[in-house]
């Protein structure tokens, strides 16, 4: 049973889809971790996009370029990700906080 | 409606259902564990796509380590006895979140739904042009030659990556061990699986490697494989990690982006930075794969671990 067209527009529209949840969690989470959470749902939502674009037919199957840019993609996004990571535990065992207080880093900045 | 479309249209409702509850998810621990459901069911997406390649690093990568990344993270958050309240913005910001990320998701299901039907893509162009080079998985092909750029940049990344979260190690715990030591029951499921698993993974990263030229797979797969396995050996408290002192280590990282550095540097005599010699093309390929596919292996497990914490 292939997938059709149809299907990958299915998915491209998903994609679309994700970006804007993704979009939406990274916005109104203030905890660092669920906005890496969220930044990994957008990455996933257009790489989704971009591959589901990519998609010649049944039996061809999707376009080597995209499929190959976004593996590239899927291991730049693990590298931010770890790096992301690193910078929360640091301000986790330094600072007790997993959340950016803009006014507070506002303050500091004043001073 | 046929039923591939159905079947299509049941995954992308999953898909969409496990990323809702990854964002908003009450419990911190619940968000990351439905993410990385998230993860497993974009693997499946792509396997329906026919892009096995892609699906393959998405399960590895994108669900696999990033969850172990977070769940680290979660437990070393509580550790250090942080906050771990879902706190819900003000509604105000919601409510302008939600409008601009629907506007976004419509503005691109717009551009997504105008674009002219029919589609070639460059698949005809990598298809000829792949003959010369006995490599017959387009994939690896795009990565390894005609983008090789793209993963010679990508591979250093990699490395850039490490280097960026060591620098965050304080000064009294340079040069030491990353993470916390792991005490596995001994006659538990985690030391058996720590035993039983780690010659399975190894067949089955030098099998990948080997297969990405001709079938999906890959330097990049078989190297989370690897990863996965130094982890899980970690884990189940039998071997430490190394020292990130270690020259060994530091010469297993830097091996992979060297050697392929190296052979790029020495494609200029045959005309251009990364060009192969047609006759040398297929052995230069599995040299840089094979290499590389340690290095990367050794730097995503270290990236896992995360800075020194402890004396050598």
């Amino acid at each position: 049973m292939m997938a059709t067209i149809d299907s990958a527009l299915l998915f491209a529209l998903t994609g679309c889809v994700l970006i804007g949840l993704g979009l939406y969690g990274f916005i109104v989470h203030a905890h660092l971790l669920r906005r890496i959470l969220a930044f990994n749902v957008i990455g996933s939502g257009i790489f989704l996009l971009f591959g589901a674009l990519g998609y010649l037919g049944a039996g061809q199957g999707t376009d080597p370029v995209p499929q190959a840019l976004i593996i590239t993609g899927i291991v730049v996004a693990l590298s931010l990700t770890a790096f992301a990571i690193a910078l929360v535990i640091k301000l986790a065992e330094e600072e007790k906080t997993a959340v950016l207080d803009a006014a507070k880093t506002a303050e500091d900045l004043h001073e | 409606m046929n039923a591939a479309l159905l079947l299509d249209a049941g995954l992308c409702l999953l898909i969409l259902t496990a990323a809702v509850l990854a964002m908003t998810g009450r419990d911190l621990f619940g968000a990351i564990a439905f993410f990385i459901v998230y993860g497993i069911l974009i693997a499946l997406a792509w396997v329906r796509l026919e892009a096995v390649d892609v699906a393959l690093a998405e399960a590895a990568i994108g669900a696999g380590l990033t969850g172990v990344l977070l769940i680290g993270a979660w437990s070393l958050l509580r550790r250090a006895g942080v906050s771990e309240a879902h706190e819900l913005s003000h509604w105000g910001l919601r409510l302008v979140a939600g409008l601009a990320s629907a506007a976004t998701t419509v503005v691109l299901a717009a551009a997504v739904l105008a674009l002219p039907p029919g589609r070639e893509g460059l698949a005809p162009l990598v298809t000829e042009r792949l003959a010369d080079h006995g490599v017959s998985n387009p994939v690896t092909g795009v990565l390894l030659d005609f983008r090789a750029y793209d993963t010679l940049m990508e591979s250093i990344v990699l490395l850039v990556a490490l280097v960026a979260v060591w620098a965050l190690t304080p000064a009294s715990a340079w040069g030491g061990v990353p993470g916390m030591r792991q005490h596995a029951r001994p006659d538990g499921v985690l030391a058996m699986f720590g035993r039983l698993l780690p010659p399975i993974g190894l067949v089955m990263a030098v099998y990948l490697v080997w297969a990405g030229s001709s079938q999906p797979g890959g330097a990049f797969q078989a190297g989370t494989v690897l990863a996965a396995v130094w982890l899980l050996v970690v884990m189940a408290g039998i071997y430490d990690e190394p020292p990130i002192s270690s020259g060994l280590l530091r010469t297993a990282l830097v091996a992979g982006p060297a050697v392929f550095l190296a052979i790029g540097i020495a494609g200029l005599g045959a005309g251009a930075l990364l060009a192969y010699p047609d006759e040398y093309a297929y052995g230069l390929i599995l040299l840089i794969e094979f290499t590389l596919t340690f290095s990367i292996g050794a730097t995503l497990a270290l990236l896992v671990a995360g800075r020194a914490r402890r004396a050598a």
